[in-house]
């Protein structure tokens, strides 16, 4: 046992010195731009392939692989720094963190482009042998890793503490305007950040890679995830702080592994962030309990007039929808059309939640998955008629995201969007785990189809006319929400939450109906596209479907329901339209979410 | 939501007995050896302060004296490290702002908070936001959502009620705003919003309204304008405390001023007498006079030792 006990600690802290390659990148990072850089674990996956390409093509020695990967990561970093950071200075604070998880889809993507979906292996470079070291075991690699943490951490702590340009860098993370002042080049501190973040990613993706021998184009998701978690143990932007951070990250997953079982990895890492959001939202080491006083604003709003259509052209353009199977008589066409109303519902639900309310949302597939999950088995399992499970499916994701989410509603700007991003993984790993009642890896299969009066509806017709019609009058019903005085409040929580909270109005209770709202229509979208598909599992629903519903709210305008429903079809039924570009769909989402943030904040229609 | 209750009911018989306690004890606001401190700074120390019922009370004093950390204090932004805050013979000291709106206490901005994607009436609107009948914390939020859904007869007469009320008060600044009644309020001129906060402040009929240089980025004939609807809101025996910086319209329209210097009190009294006390005038003027002349000096020596 003391041997096994060892093993998990030396795993704890190997793991633990990946994350805090990671994390100090990001503290960096956050330090002096008060980003946090979503793209962190795109950079760590392409980190991690080009070591692959280096070994696999040029067959280069280790010393060499990792300085490839170093460079080519820096690379990165910069055109990250020059994309999503530069242009975007003046913007809402949010602009730029929208702009990293744009870059991060294209990363992504690009790279299962080239190298495809499939795992490979990353062949370790280094000799086979342990030391065995009171019945446990340390490797080569181990050490490598250990050696690699603590030189990379102490190398930073000397940069940042005796030289030049680590004194501009701690000026810039402290006063960025008055650093410009006495002479300080912020841009060139920005570029030299993101150029060490990312080299120092890179080079903890290639070790990952060489720890667990697999690597895989989706494996930078999962890492953005954990850096940000150490960052937030340590406190953001403290450097020092995502070292130990990282550390404990490491060491609390591996002896929860011990304890618990693999598959529960990433439970540790979420339950973390979510204790420490609302318990210690900042870090570690900061004894201050309330959330920082934030230059990051949650809201991505500038001034601008939206287009107003008149209720008559809406009017026609409902019926000209409704009469489309009428003519269309395509099924392909109709099940494009049908997916684009289903992702319709949940745009419009999220435009409420991030546009009218300013609450940025990354963990919606979540939600679709409560949804999807809870209308399938209170049909299966209970034997509910679909017509009851549907709504009920809509009400249990209303009530299980607006608690999940509620630790959220006190913090703003990033910490929102950190904290829903941490309640759509903890749905997605529930669903793997909890096997007796979701059924597990297996998935949920059988699903009962959509029905009306108790009558089946398989044809293609039919559940586009259901799709639409549930579209239409959720769309309706949350227009005349907005048109009340809940539309004013919830915009005003938006627009300056103290001035709103000086008026009387309670934060919580109008971001939880919101919340609630929003998320009752993307469970009822998912138990939809249950009943549709008939069979879901925890891939149904994920991730990035997150991002693309978000793409899509401020394609349409933030907040602007009709723009959102246009969003959907542009977004769902255009790349249909160019057959060949199926490959590349999420690729060109990415692309459009960064044109957009740069281009046209406002989305097409305009922000409500 | 739910610790709050018991005060919300509380709220309203508060009016009546307090009409018939003496003029002494009817202070309507009072705060107690208020202190606030950052770190080692202390902005705001040992400040007492009270207003009776309708009278008008400035607040006045250099830069960073604590006027605005004080004002936070009192309407629940920040809290205090020591003293406590009394309204209506009422302990609010801990009290969150929304139970103070509930009480009727309004508060415009130093920097102007106006809703800046919201048109002049709905800002207006939010002003009324405690005295919806449907946003009650006693009603539970679904019901509120239920509410806004249904829309029934009674709710929507308080809404239609609400809108006039909203344009008579937008009414006061004459033909300023209501042109713009839907207008968002980032079209208005700086001015226009400072007006477009006020009239907010003023839609939840307060009872005791704090004003934060209401007249700060207007031009003399908008301060002028401006006094004279201070004024008249006095005239209707509103409860006022005022900071400004332009000293003739505090004189002008003050009971009592208070001066504060460096997170305290050093003077309070009559316009008249606040006006000769030699510490104020050392505040306002000595010191200025001072540190400029020694810049002024300090500068001297600069420019003689250059060469």
């Amino acid at each position: 046992m003391p041997g096994a006990l060892l093993d998990y600690t030396v795993n704890g802290l190997i793991v633990g010195n990946i994350y805090m390659l990671l994390a100090v990148g990001l503290a960096l990072i956050f330090g002096v731009s008060h980003l946090i850089n979503f793209a962190h674990g795109s950079v760590y996956a392409v980190g991690a392939f080009i070591g692959w390409s280096a070994i696999h093509y040029l067959s280069t020695p280790l010393p060499a692989t990792m300085l490839l990967v170093m460079v080519g990561c820096a690379v990165i970093g910069l055109a990250i720094e020059r994309l999503g950071l530069r242009p975007l200075q003046n913007a809402p604070r949010i602009a730029p963190l929208l702009a990293t998880i744009g870059i991060s889809l294209v990363l992504d993507q690009l790279l299962q482009l080239v190298f495809g979906a499939d795992p490979r292996s990353l062949p370790s470079q280094l000799p086979n042998w342990r030391i065995h070291l009171g019945g446990g075991t340390i490797g080569a690699l181990d050490l490598l890793i250990f050696g690699i943490g603590v030189a990379s951490a102490a190398l930073l702590f000397g940069f940042l503490r005796f030289t030049k340009l680590g004194w501009a860098v701690r000026a810039t993370a402290l006063d960025r305007d008055a650093a410009k002042q006495v002479g300080v080049n912020v841009d060139a501190v920005n570029q030299l950040v993101f150029a060490i973040a990312s080299a120092l990613g890179g080079l903890s993706g290639l070790l990952v890679g060489m720890y667990y021998n697999t690597i895989d184009a989706g494996m930078g998701f999962q890492a953005t995830l954990k850096g940000v978690v150490a960052l937030l143990i340590g406190g953001m932007g403290n450097v020092p702080g995502a070292v130990v951070g990282s550390l404990l990250l490491g060491l609390i997953e591996s002896y929860g592994i011990a304890l618990f079982g693999t598959t529960y990895r990433n439970l540790f890492a979420f339950a973390l962030l979510l204790i420490f959001l609302v318990f210690r939202p900042n870090g570690l080491f900061s004894n201050n309990r309330r959330p920082p006083p934030e230059p990051l604003t949650g809201t991505f709003v500038p001034p601008t007039s939206p287009v107003a259509l008149p209720a008559w052209a809406l009017a026609a353009l409902a019926v000209a929808a409704l009469a489309l199977p009428l003519v269309i008589r395509n099924a392909y066409a109709l099940q494009v059309l049908t997916n684009a109303w289903l992702y319709g519902i949940l745009a419009v639900g999220l435009t409420l939640i991030s546009g009218t309310v300013g609450l940025i949302s990354l963990g919606h597939a979540g939600l679709l998955a409560i949804g999807g999950y809870a209308s399938a088995l209170l049909a299966l399992d209970l034997g509910l008629p679909v017509a009851a499970s549907v709504p009920l499916a809509g009400l249990v994701a209303a009530l299980l995201g607006t608690a999940l989410a509620f630790p959220a509603f006190r913090l703003r700007g990033h910490y929102v969007s950190i904290a829903t991003l941490g309640m759509g993984e903890v749905v997605a790993l529930v669903i793997l785990n909890w096997e007796s009642l979701t059924r597990g890896p297996l998935g949920v299969s059988g699903i009962p189809p959509l029905e009306i009066a108790g009558q089946p509806i398989y044809s293609p017709q039919g559940q586009y006319w259901l799709a639409l019609i549930v579209m239409l009058l959720l769309a309706a019903l949350q227009s005349r929400l907005l048109s009340s005085h809940l539309g004013r409040t919830w915009r005003a929580i938006r627009e300056d939450d103290v001035a709103a909270r000086s008026y009387g109005i309670s934060l919580n209770r109008y971001k939880a109906l919101a919340f609630g709202f929003g998320a009752f229509l993307a469970g009822v979208a998912g138990a939809l596209t249950a009943h549709v598909y008939s069979y879901i599992n925890f891939e149904t629903f994920d991730s990035t479907l997150s991002i693309l519903a978000l793409t899509m709210v401020i394609l349409g305008g933030m907040g602007n329901v009709i723009g959102a429903v246009f969003a959907a079809i542009a977004l769902i039924a255009l790349p249909e339209i160019f057959r060949g570009a199926a490959d590349y769909r999420m690729l060109i989402y990415g692309v459009v979410l960064l044109l957009l943030i740069r281009f046209r904040p406002q989305g097409l229609m305009g922000t409500v | 939501m739910s610790a709050l209750s018991p005060n919300d009911t509380e709220a309203k018989p508060v009016a009546s007995p307090l009409a018939a306690a003496p003029a002494k004890a009817a202070a309507l606001i009072e705060a107690n050896g208020l202190t606030r401190r950052f770190g080692g700074l202390t902005a705001v120390d040992a400040v007492d302060l009270a207003a009776a019922e309708g009278e008008f009370v400035s607040v006045i004093g250099p830069n960073g004296a604590g006027k605005t950390t004080l004002f936070n204090l009192i309407t629940g932004l920040d809290r205090p490290d020591a003293g406590r805050v009394l309204y209506a013979a009422e302990d609010i000291t801990a009290m969150p702002p929304k139970a103070l709106a509930a009480r009727r206490m309004a508060r415009t901005f130093q920097h102007g908070r106006v809703f800046a994607n919201l048109s002049v009436i709905d800002n207006v609107l939010i002003g009324a936001h405690a005295r919806l009948s449907a946003a009650r914390p006693r009603l539970g939020a679904l019901a509120e959502l239920a509410l806004a859904a249904w829309r029934p007869a009674a709710l929507r007469r308080e809404e239609e009620a609400l809108r006039r009320e909203a344009t008579d008060i937008l009414r006061i600044f004459g033909e300023r705003l209501l042109p713009r009644l839907d207008h968002p309020a980032h079209s208005l001129s700086y001015a226009n919003r400072r007006r477009v906060e006020i009239a907010r402040a003023l839609a939840l009929s307060p009872r005791l309204l704090l004003l934060d240089e209401p007249t700060a980025g207007m031009n003399p004939t908008e301060t002028r304008e401006m006094l004279e609807i201070i004024r008249d809101l006095k005239g209707r025996g509103l409860t006022i405390l005022l900071i400004e910086h332009k000293l003739d319209m505090v004189m002008e329209l003050s009971d009592r001023i208070i001066v504060m210097d460096n997170g305290r009190v050093i003077a309070q009294g009559k316009p008249a007498e606040v006006r000769h006390d030699p510490q104020v005038i050392e505040a306002y003027l000595g010191r200025a006079h001072r540190s400029a002349e020694t810049e002024a000096t300090a500068g001297g020596k600069r420019a003689g030792a250059a060469p």
